[in-house]
C-alpha cells in the first residue's frame, strides 16, 4: 500500500521527515517497507518561457530558442523538437541539472551553437500523456521534412510550390503566420499559391515558413494519416516533443511542485488483519494515533438533483445474500467523460495508479481514500435497469475489462442484468459495460462481498486485482455508503455529471457493533505492564473505539478485534512494544534437555564426522523416476509413496521412501564438480512410509553414508564398524547381500547387531551410479535409525586391566575359496576353550602352490588367563582345539 | 715413582681431553685405568717402597686415579653429547612440508546454527520436540486459528496429499505447538525445529523445503514482558551481550498480541549497511502471546494459563550468520561449500 504524504496531510498534519515517520509508523504497527521522494532525481529544472525561436543556421530540423528562466538574462537552448512556439511555458533543465534515470544535463555545443540546457518532454520528467493529457501532441506532416522512401521516385516533388496539387483536394501551402489560440490550438495563416486562408489547427509543430499539405475540402492541415504516408517519410512528424505547460506558474519556478513531483510516498506492508489500513483514511487514523495529532475527516455532501427517480431507473437484487452483506449504488446522469483535474491525477499517480478518465479516476480515488473498491458501469448496458448479484451459471462466459474471456462456474459471483453478466463481482468489471467516451449514465457500485468467495474466485481465474485483494480480507460493510457518496460528491466537484437523488442500499446483515469489557488489570497481566486505565482509554479512543465506563465498542472497520487479547494488542502497540519491560521467566522450572533419541542423533552425527563424513541436507521429495534410477523393480512395494497432488514439478512430487536417490544425486553432482576429491557424506534424514496414524506417514530416520575417491568396500565397512562400536552395539556381524538392486551384488552386505538388521551397505550398482552421471565407483550405506537405537549398547563398565601376560600364536589355514573369513573366525571362537581374547585376520594368500580354488588365511590369536600366567602347553591345547574346529566346521587345515 | 704418577696423570688427562670417539676413549681407559694399564703397573711397584713413603704415595696414586676417572666420565659425556647432536641434526625435517591429512567431517552450517539455539534453550529448561512433516491440516491450520478460507491454505501455497485438504506437508513448525499442548503436562517449555514446506519456486532466497524453529512457553502468569526478556537474552547469547533488540507489532493468526523481533545490525551497530539493507535492524523472528482461542481449542483455560510462542526461519538465520548469499547452496551440498564449516 502506497501512501502520498500530501494526501495524508489532508486528514492529519504530520510534518516530520520520511525516516522518522516510517520508524514511528512501523513501531506502532504499520510496517513501512520504504519511502520515496517522487522528485528525488529531478534537480535544477525550472519553468521557462520561450521568447523567440530561430532556425538553426547549420541544421534542417533544429531550432535555436531564447528562454526566460527567471534570471536577469535569457538563456539559449538548441532543440530538435518542433511542437513549441514563442510564448510557450516549458520545463527547462538548466546547466548542471539532473533528471530521472540518473541523467545529467550540462551546457554544450549543438552543431556549433551554444545550448545552455535542455527543454524537457514528458518522458524526460518520468511522466506520460496519462499524467498530462493536454500535453498530447498531434503532429502535422511538414513538407520540408519529406524524405521519399525511394529518392528516385518521390511522391511529392522536391520543388513543390504553394498551390501545387498533391492529390485530390490536397495542395501545398506555405505557413505565413501562427498564433496561439488557447485550448483550440493555433490560428494559422497560409498561402496557397496566391490565395490566403486562415483557420485553426491542433497541430503544434507548424511554424511560419513551413510548407504543409492543406486539404481544401476539410480546411485542415494534413497529418501523416491524411497523406497515407509512413513515419519514415516524415521523420520529424512524431507525437513527441517538449512538454508545453498549461499550469499556473512563472519562469524560474521549480518544476517539481508545478508537475506534482514534490510529494513523498511511503510504502506500507499491511498485515491481512488490517484491511482498513489499505486506505488513506485508515492510515491517517493510525498516523493520528501514533503522533497524537488530530484526525480531520470529511463527510461527503452530494447536491443531487438530476432528472429521474432512482428507484424507477434502477433495481438491485442480491440472490445470494450470504455472499453480499451489502450492496450500495448511486447513479450519475449526463456524464461528460474527460480527463480528471491535475490534483486528482497527481494523487493517483503518487499512489501508483495511472489516471484514465474522470469517472474511472473517481472510482480509483475513492478506493484509495476509503479503502472501498468501487465499480462504475455504463447504465445503458444494464438491460431492464435491473442489477442482479448472483452466482455464475456453469460455463457462463464473461469478458472482463482487461479483454480476457472467462468461463465461469457457481463459485464465481457476478453482477448481471436480466440477461447476462456485466461484471465479476469484486474482481473486475465486464468489457460489455465499460465506461467509454460517449457514456451518458453511470452506475456507481459500492458493495461488500464475502472475502473467501472473492478470493477463491480470483484465484481460480488467476486474476488477483486491487479490488479482490481488498475484498478477500473482509471489508467493513459500513464503508459502502460514505464511499459511494464521496464518489458522487467528486462527480459534482469535477463537473463530470449530475447525480440522481437517493441511494440503493441493500443490507443483508444486521449491523451489530462488538462491545467488549475494558479490563485494565487483565491487559496489564498479559502484557507484564502497568499501563494506567486512562492511557488505555486514550489509546482506544484515538483509534476510533468508543469507550463508555468499562465498555468498549469496537468500530465497524475493526473486525479483527474480538476479545481482551485484541484490545491488549491495541494498547501495547501504541503504548509502545519497546516500552514494555523485559523480564526473565518465572514460575515452575522445567526439565529441559535432549531425549535419548536426540542424544543418539547427536552421537551418530559426531561419529560420522569423526570418520571423515560431512553432513548434507537433501529434499524430502523426489521424482517418481528416482526409483527407476536406483534400479528398483517396477512392482517393488517400496515404491508406494505419499504423492503430492499439487507439486512444484515432477522432480519434487513424491515423498521419498528411500534416501538413496537423494544421496546419489548429491554424490553425482559432486562427482561432476569435484571428481578428484575424496568425498565422504552423511545425512540423518527421514523417509516417509505409508501406513501411519490418522492417515499420516510413518516417518523413519535413515542414516545414509555416501562416498567416492580412495574408497573400497572395506574402507566403508571400517566406518560402519567404527560407528557401531561408537554406540557400543553388541554382536555386530555381516552377511552378504545379493538381492538389493541398488548395490553391486558381490560387494554389498547386511550389517547385523545380534539378530536385527541394522542396514545395508556396499558399492553402488554401476548402472545406478551411471544413472546419476558417475562412471566411477560410488559407495553407500543405509542404516535404520530405529535399529541403531535398538542396537545401542549399555553404558560401559570397567573391566580390570590384565595382570598376566598373554601368549600370542599365529596360525595360517588353507581352505576352499568360498569359505568366508567370518566363518573361519566363528570357528576359531567356537573352538577356543576360554583363553582366546582376540582374533585378528592378518593375511589372505592365494597361490598355485595351494591349488585351484584354495586360499590361505592367517590369523593372530591372543590367549590369556585372568588369574595366572599361561604356560605354553595350555595355549597349545587351545590352539589345537581351534584347529580341530576349523577343520571340522570349515574344512580348513593348518598350512 | 712420584714422577711416574705425575706423567701418567698429565698424559692421560691430555689424551682424554682430545679423544674423538667412544672407541678411542675405551682404548685410553684400558691403557691408563685397565688391569694391565699404566696406573696399575705403577701401583704394583708400591711394594718396593718404604713404610714411610707408602701412605703418601698411596694417597697420591688414589688421587691420580680419581682424577683420571673424572676425566674419563666427562670425556665420555662429551662424546655422547656430540653423537646425540649429530643424530638430531641428521633427523631435521622441513617443517613447511604439509602435514599428513586427517579427513575431518563437517557439520552442515544450518545444523551448527541449530545446535547453538538448542543449547541456549535447553539451558533455559526447554525440551526439544520432533514431529511429523506430513501433517493434518487441522493441526497446521484450524487449531492455529487459521480457519477455512485463510489464504495460506490455498493450493497455490501449500502441498496437499488429498483433495479433501486433510493431509498436507506442514507449512510451518507451529503445529508442534498444538501437539505439545495435546501431549505434554503443563507448564510447557519447548522448542521444535524441523523441515517445513511451501510452494515456492527455488531461487536465491526461496525453496519449497526449508527449516523453522518453533518455541513455546505455557505457564501461569506468563507475560509479554517475559517474551521480550527471554528472546532478548537469546539474541544476546547469539550475537553478544551488547546486542539490542526491538519489537514491532505484527500479525499471526495464532498469537495476540503478535510481534516481530529485530536485532540491531551487528555489522554497523544500527547505522545501516549492506547486511541490514540500510535499515540498521535485522528481522530475526516472529512471536506473540498465544491466542486465547488456540489455548481454548487445546482445552487449556486462558483465564488460568497464558503463554508465548515464537518461530523463525533457520536457513535465513544460518545464511546471515555465515554470510551465505544463496539459499540453494544449503541444499546443493557441494563439498567445497560443506568443508568451509
Amino acid at each position: 500500500m502506497n501512501l502520498s504524504r500530501k494526501w495524508l496531510n489532508e486528514f492529519v498534519q504530520i510534518d516530520i521527515d520520511d525516516k522518522d515517520f516510517a520508524e514511528a509508523m512501523t513501531l506502532s504497527g504499520s510496517k513501512v517497507e520504504g519511502t520515496a521522494d517522487l522528485g528525488a532525481e529531478i534537480s535544477n529544472v525550472v519553468a521557462g518561457r520561450i521568447q523567440s525561436m530561430e532556425r538553426h543556421p547549420d541544421s534542417d530540423h533544429m531550432w535555436v530558442c531564447r528562454l526566460d528562466v527567471g534570471k536577469e538574462t535569457p538563456i539559449q537552448i538548441v532543440t530538435g523538437a518542433w511542437n513549441i512556439h514563442p510564448g510557450d511555458l516549458v520545463p527547462v533543465a538548466l546547466h548542471n541539472s539532473t533528471l530521472p534515470g540518473g541523467k545529467k544535463i550540462e551546457k554544450g555545443m549543438l552543431r556549433g551553437v551554444l545550448s545552455d540546457g535542455m527543454m524537457c518532454g514528458l518522458a524526460e520528467l518520468g511522466l506520460d500523456e496519462r499524467d498530462f493529457p493536454y500535453a498530447a501532441i498531434t503532429p502535422a506532416a511538414i513538407l520540408n521534412d519529406y524524405h521519399p522512401i525511394d529518392p528516385a521516385k518521390p511522391s511529392i516533388p522536391a520543388n513543390i510550390q504553394p498551390g501545387h496539387k498533391i492529390f485530390g483536394p490536397v495542395v501545398a501551402a506555405r505557413v505565413i503566420n501562427v498564433g496561439d489560440a488557447g485550448e483550440d490550438g493555433w490560428s494559422c495563416g497560409i498561402d496557397i499559391g496566391g490565395s490566403l486562408q486562415s483557420f485553426f489547427t491542433p497541430c503544434q509543430n507548424v511554424h511560419e515558413g513551413d510548407l504543409v499539405a492543406y486539404n481544401t475540402k476539410t480546411g485542415a492541415i494534413c497529418t501523416l494519416a491524411d497523406l497515407h504516408a509512413e513515419q519514415k517519410e516524415f521523420p520529424h512528424c512524431i507525437p513527441d516533443g517538449i512538454f508545453v505547460l498549461q499550469e499556473d506558474c512563472k519562469p524560474g519556478d521549480d518544476i517539481k511542485p508545478v508537475i506534482g513531483l514534490d510529494d513523498h510516498v511511503v510504502e506500507f506492508e499491511i498485515t491481512p488483519n488490517r484491511p482498513d489500513c489499505l486506505s488513506v483514511i485508515g492510515l491517517a487514523r493510525e498516523a493520528s494515533a501514533t503522533f497524537d495529532k488530530p484526525l480531520t475527516l470529511h463527510t461527503p455532501e452530494v447536491k443531487g438533483g438530476a432528472d429521474g427517480v432512482l428507484t424507477d431507473l434502477l433495481d438491485v437484487e442480491t440472490l445470494d445474500a450470504d455472499l453480499v452483506p451489502r450492496y450500495t449504488a448511486r447513479m450519475v446522469r449526463n456524464v461528460k467523460i474527460a480527463p480528471s483535474p491535475k490534483w486528482m491525477r497527481e494523487r493517483l499517480r503518487a499512489m501508483g495508479v495511472r489516471p484514465i478518465n474522470n469517472i474511472v479516476d473517481i472510482t480509483n480515488y475513492v478506493m484509495l481514500e476509503y479503502g472501498q473498491p468501487m465499480h462504475a458501469f455504463d447504465y445503458r448496458y444494464v438491460n431492464g435497469g435491473k442489477i442482479i448479484v448472483r452466482r455464475a451459471a456453469e460455463g457462463e462466459a464473461l469478458t472482463t475489462l482487461d479483454g480476457k474471456e472467462h468461463r465461469l462456474n457457481a463459485n464465481h459471483l457476478v453482477i448481471a442484468d436480466e440477461g447476462r453478466a456485466v461484471g465479476l463481482a469484486g474482481i473486475m468489471g465486464g468489457l460489455n459495460s465499460e465506461i467509454v467516451a460517449d457514456t451518458a449514465d453511470v452506475v456507481f457500485e459500492s458493495a461488500c462481498f464475502d472475502g473467501t468467495c472473492i478470493r477463491k474466485g480470483a484465484l481460480a481465474l488467476g486474476m488477483r486485482t486491487e479490488a479482490s485483494a481488498k475484498f478477500e480480507k473482509g471489508l467493513d460493510p459500513m464503508n459502502t455508503l460514505p464511499a459511494v457518496n464521496r464518489a458522487c460528491e467528486l462527480v459534482e466537484l469535477l463537473g463530470a455529471g449530475e447525480v440522481v437523488d437517493g441511494v440503493i442500499d441493500i443490507l443483508n446483515f444486521v449491523p451489530q457493533p462488538t462491545v467488549l469489557p475494558l479490563e485494565p488489570d487483565k491487559i496489564n497481566a498479559l502484557l507484564g505492564t502497568r499501563v494506567p486505565q486512562e492511557e488505555m482509554v486514550s489509546i482506544l479512543t484515538k483509534l476510533g473505539f468508543g469507550v463508555e465506563g468499562d465498555q468498549v465498542s469496537v468500530p465497524s472497520w475493526r473486525g479483527d478485534v474480538r476479545r481482551m487479547a485484541d484490545l491488549a494488542e491495541e494498547v501495547a502497540r501504541l503504548h509502545g512494544y519497546n516500552n514494555i519491560p523485559s523480564t526473565l521467566m518465572r514460575g515452575q522450572t522445567t526439565q529441559g534437555g535432549y531425549s535419548p533419541v536426540q542424544k543418539l542423533e547427536n552421537k551418530l552425527g559426531a561419529l560420522c564426522r569423526t570418520c571423515g563424513y560431512s553432513e548434507i541436507i537433501t529434499y524430502s521429495f523426489i521424482s517418481p523416476s528416482a526409483y527407476d534410477k536406483i534400479l528398483w523393480d517396477k512392482n517393488d512395494s517400496n515404491r508406494s509413496s505419499f504423492k503430492i497432488l499439487n507439486p512444484l514439478g515432477e522432480d519434487t512430487s513424491i515423498m521419498r521412501t528411500t534416501t538413496m536417490p537423494s544421496m546419489l544425486e548429491v554424490l553425482g553432482r559432486n562427482y561432476n564438480n569435484n571428481r578428484n576429491r575424496t568425498v565422504r557424506l552423511y545425512e540423518l534424514g527421514r523417509i516417509y512410509l505409508p501406513g501411519g496414524m490418522d492417515g499420516l506417514a510413518m516417518e523413519a530416520q535413515i542414516l545414509t553414508l555416501g562416498a567416492y575417491g580412495g574408497m573400497d568396500f572395506f574402507t566403508l565397512k571400517g566406518a560402519i564398524e567404527a560407528i557401531l562400536k561408537g554406540i557400543r552395539a553388541q554382536n555386530v556381524h555381516f552377511e552378504p547381500c545379493t538381492e538389493d538392486p541398488s548395490y553391486h551384488p558381490g560387494r554389498c552386505a547386511y550389517v547385523y547387531s545380534g539378530d536385527n538388521i541394522v542396514g545395508v551397505f556396499g558399492q553402488v550398482h554401476p548402472l545406478a551410479a551411471k544413472n546419476f552421471g558417475v562412471d566411477g565407483e560410488l559407495y553407500a550405506a543405509e542404516l535404520s535409525f530405529d535399529a541403531l537405537l535398538l542396537a545401542q549398547g549399555a553404558d560401559p563398565e570397567y573391566a580390570p586391566l590384565p595382570k598376566y601376560p598373554p601368549i600370542t600364536r599365529d596360525i595360517a589355514v588353507v581352505c576352499a575359496e568360498d569359505v568366508s573369513v567370518g566363518a573361519l573366525e566363528a570357528a576359531i571362537r567356537k573352538g577356543a576353550k576360554g583363553l582366546l581374547k582376540e582374533v585378528a585376520l592378518f593375511d589372505i594368500y592365494r597361490g598355485k602352490n595351494l591349488g585351484e580354488g584354495k586360499k590361505s588365511v592367517a590369523f593372530n590369536l591372543v590367549l590369556r588367563a585372568d588369574d595366572r600366567s599361561l604356560t605354553g602347553e595350555e595355549a597349545d591345547e587351545d590352539v589345537k582345539s581351534i584347529l580341530e574346529t576349523l577343520e571340522k566346521d570349515c574344512g580348513a587345515v593348518l598350512r | 715413582m712420584k714422577e711416574q704418577l705425575a706423567k701418567i696423570r698429565a698424559d692421560a688427562l691430555s689424551a682424554f681431553e682430545n679423544v674423538k670417539d667412544a672407541a678411542a676413549l675405551d682404548e685410553l681407559r684400558v691403557r691408563y685405568l685397565g688391569k694391565k694399564g699404566e696406573l696399575t703397573a705403577v701401583l704394583k711397584q708400591m711394594g718396593r717402597l718404604s713404610a714411610e713413603e707408602r701412605p703418601a704415595m698411596g694417597a697420591l696414586a688414589n688421587e691420580v686415579r680419581a682424577a683420571l676417572e673424572n676425566a674419563l666420565d666427562s670425556a665420555s659425556q662429551k662424546i655422547e653429547q656430540a653423537a646425540l647432536e649429530l643424530k638430531l641434526k641428521a633427523e631435521t625435517v622441513d617443517v613447511t612440508i604439509p602435514g599428513r591429512q586427517v579427513q575431518m567431517g563437517c557439520r552442515h552450517p544450518m545444523n551448527t546454527a541449530l545446535d547453538e539455539f538448542k543449547e541456549i534453550f535447553i539451558g533455559m529448561g526447554f525440551t526439544v520436540l520432533d514431529g511429523p512433516e506430513i501433517e493434518l491440516a487441522e493441526l497446521n491450520f484450524d487449531r492455529l486459528n487459521a480457519e477455512e478460507g485463510h489464504p495460506s491454505r490455498d493450493w497455490s501455497d501449500t502441498f496437499y496429499f488429498d483433495t479433501d485438504e486433510r493431509v498436507m506437508l506442514r507449512s510451518q513448525t507451529s503445529p508442534m505447538q498444538v501437539r505439545a499442548m495435546d501431549s505434554m503436562e503443563l507448564p510447557i517449555r519447548m522448542i521444535a525445529p524441523g523441515r517445513v514446506y511451501r510452494k515456492d519456486e527455488v531461487d536465491a532466497t526461496h525453496s519449497p523445503m526449508f527449516h523453522q524453529v518453533e518455541g513455546m512457553v505455557i505457564d501461569r502468569g506468563v507475560t509479554m514482558a517475559d517474551l521480550k526478556g527471554t528472546l532478548t537474552t537469546v539474541a544476546q547469547k547469539i550475537y553478544g551481550s551488547n546486542t539490542k533488540t526491538r519489537f514491532r507489532p505484527h500479525h499471526f493468526p495464532f498469537t495476540e498480541p503478535s510481534c516481530e523481533m529485530d536485532v540491531q545490525c551487528h555489522k554497523c551497530d544500527g547505522a545501516g549497511c549492506a547486511t541490514c539493507k540500510g535499515e540498521g535492524w535485522i528481522e530475526l523472528l516472529g512471536a506473540g502471546m498465544i491466542h486465547p482461542r488456540v489455548l481454548e481449542m487445546a482445552g487449556i483455560d486462558p483465564e488460568e494459563w497464558s503463554g508465548w510462542a515464537f518461530g523463525f526461519g533457520l536457513d535465513r538465520l544460518a545464511m546471515l550468520r555465515y554470510k551465505i548469499d544463496d539459499l540453494r547452496l544449503i541444499f546443493e551440498n557441494d563439498v567445497r561449500f560443506l568443508e568451509q564449516f
